[in-house]
């Protein structure tokens, strides 16, 4: 098709195209901070940080989901142990910085997801997700049956605390930009993560497994490690969140909120960065904005025809339409 | 006695719940041959590669690389050794570039694959190979193209060029002229006459123009068992190879190419 061109000009123009599309990339990043950073002057700082909250667990999510391919129908149990670790820590020793509950409640999701990866990682497609789902599942029934997590009432009044020693998270705007600070450092960790080296096999496995195994990738352990970012990421989510509301509660452990981190990642757009942080505030917008109107008794139907609406006509989601018109009315 | 041949199974059996799908299979490959297997619909030609490559795991048997027993490593492990498949599907990453396509297939010696942390620039030291071996399928004005966007035969050079990118000692190509015209079948054959060149070959394949065309040696399965083994002439010749395999009113050819269309992909 094309005339003899130099190999070499090919690949300059490549690099060139990479870096521009870099740009890009940076240029979101920088307006999508200055939002962030001045968004609690417009809004109250307790929603943000719920959004937040929710995007940085579907950010969590989509990594496996949307760029592993691999559909964990068992997230909300690293929700709920970050949170329910964080909680019980935050509120027995008073001593502890908030820094360490939070990190010691990303550690528990952490190991809690090695194990869920070990025991499911060779199913494949929905073998995969009803065995994450029958794990979470059980570990729901752990904390419901367990004393420190206050069973059906939750964990309520937990502190939280200072950071460091030094800076009082009692004050809501404190609170929201170091929650802001750790979702933004996570959404690059995982923007870096699905560039890297790593994140191109994730790409291959998702796109093509047996050629990957063909090509000397032993998948399964490249499955078992983006498992566990993810879950570490989304107990990171869930311990912050417990440490925003000062509350861990069942909701957090319950299948529900395993469809609905589903449901945000979706509507989002799947396999795109941002996606899910804007399917996350849809969606907590719409579930906040109803509740407070006559329709809250219709939150669950309302947003399953959404779902439904997004699997049928707009599978790519919010971000993955807006790329594709952007791509169509660019080139 | 062993030491000629690159590649050797003994005795292997696959059984599915009853059914024996490869049957005693006694291979030997020849280092630096083009080795052909042959054979109607459900000989078992695929199962077999599925064997070698341990993508399915055998009953029974040994398969031996250089005289050593590998029956036991895993598929990544043996790809790691040198010997590398292709599929009958064309198996290439859809919604990567051309040049990630290959890119990944070189990074499999990199020892970075699992860092998660680096920065996705540390893998442009590959692209120079990667534009190399683009350039040998005639690719190289595609590197940046969305494979999913290259035509079919494309799509197949692409695919042996990743498969080449991996230095493999033993190239097992699955029906690599498989749904393709002849203007692509011939760039294919050439294609792999030239990948050929220092290696070993051996593919499933069932236009017989082109086994004739490129192969040594050719090993005819029928039923799960090695019905013949010889080079060309040996075997076309054989009154038994004719019977099961082109039918017995000998309109061999287009018998087969209407039966390939509907292979039905028995791996997986």
């Amino acid at each position: 098709m094309n005339q003899p061109i130099k190999s070499t000009d090919i690949h300059q123009s490549i690099l060139d195209d990479q870096k521009s599309q870099d740009r890009r990339k940076m240029m979101i990043n920088g307006v999508l901070l200055l939002v962030l950073l001045a968004a609690p002057l417009a809004i109250y700082p307790v929603f943000l940080m719920k959004i937040l909250c929710f995007s940085l667990f579907a950010v969590a999510f989509n990594l496996l989901f949307g760029f592993t391919g691999l559909l964990s129908f068992g997230h909300a149990a690293f929700l709920a142990a970050g949170g329910y670790t964080t909680g019980y820590l935050l509120s027995n020793y008073s001593g502890l910085g908030t820094e360490m509950g939070i990190i010691a409640g990303t550690l528990v999701a952490t190991g809690l997801g090695l194990a869920f990866a070990l025991l499911s990682i060779r199913r494949q497609g929905i073998y995969f997700a009803m065995v994450t789902l029958a794990l979470a599942q059980l570990v729901f029934f752990f904390f419901v049956q367990s004393e420190f997590t206050g069973g059906e009432d939750g964990m309520h009044g937990i502190p939280r605390g200072e950071l460091f020693g030094l800076v009082s998270l009692e004050d809501n705007l404190n609170m929201y930009y170091f929650v802001l600070a750790v979702f933004i450092a996570c959404y690059l960790l995982v923007q870096r993560v699905v560039g890297s080296p790593f994140g191109q096999v994730l790409k291959a496995i998702k796109q093509n497994e047996p050629r990957a195994v063909s090509l000397g990738y032993n998948v399964d352990r490249y499955k078992i490690l983006a498992f566990v970012l993810s879950a570490a990421l989304a107990g990171l989510a869930g311990s912050m969140k417990s440490v925003v509301f000062q509350l861990a509660s069942l909701n957090d452990a319950h299948w529900h909120m395993s469809g609905e981190v589903i449901l945000m990642t979706l509507v989002g757009g799947m396999g795109t960065l941002l996606g899910p942080v804007v399917g996350a505030t849809f969606v907590v917008n719409v579930e906040y904005q109803l509740s407070q109107g006559p329709l809250r008794d219709w939150v669950d139907p309302i947003l399953g025809a959404i779902f439904v609406l997004t699997v049928l006509a707009f599978r790519s989601g919010i971000v993955g339409e807006i790329q594709k018109f952007m791509r169509r009315n660019l080139s | 006695m062993s030491e000629q041949y690159v590649l050797e199974t003994r005795n292997l059996v696959k059984e599915f719940k009853g059914f024996v799908a490869v049957d005693d299979v006694n291979l030997q490959i020849r280092q630096g041959d083009i080795h052909a297997l042959i054979g109607p619909n459900g000989a078992g030609k695929t199962t077999v590669f599925n064997l070698l490559t341990k993508f399915l795991p055998p009953s029974r048997g040994q398969i031996l690389y250089k005289g050593e027993d590998i029956t036991a490593l895993k598929s990544a492990a043996i790809a790691r050794k040198g010997i590398v498949r292709s599929f009958q599907i064309s198996a290439v990453f859809p919604h990567m570039t051309a040049l990630e396509n290959i890119r990944v297939a070189l990074q499999t010696f990199e020892n970075t694959s699992y860092s998660f942390w680096k920065s996705g620039n540390s893998l442009h030291k590959l692209n120079q190979r990667c534009m190399e071996l683009l350039d040998e399928v005639g690719l190289a004005g595609f590197a940046n193209t969305t494979t999913v966007e290259l035509a079919y035969g494309r799509k197949r050079a692409l695919e042996l060029a990743t498969t080449l990118a991996m230095e493999p000692e033993i190239l097992l190509l699955d029906e690599p002229t498989q749904g393709m015209g002849s203007e692509d079948v011939d760039r294919v054959v050439e294609l792999v006459r030239k990948a050929a060149k220092g290696r070993t070959v051996l593919m499933v394949e069932h236009n017989l123009s082109v086994v004739s065309k490129l192969c040594d040696r050719i090993t005819v399965l029928a039923q799960g068992a090695v019905l013949t083994e010889g080079d060309y002439a040996t075997v076309s010749a054989d009154p038994a190879v004719r019977e099961v395999y082109m039918g017995s009113d000998g309109s061999g050819e287009r018998g087969v190419a209407a039966e390939d269309n509907q292979t039905v992909e028995a791996a997986q």
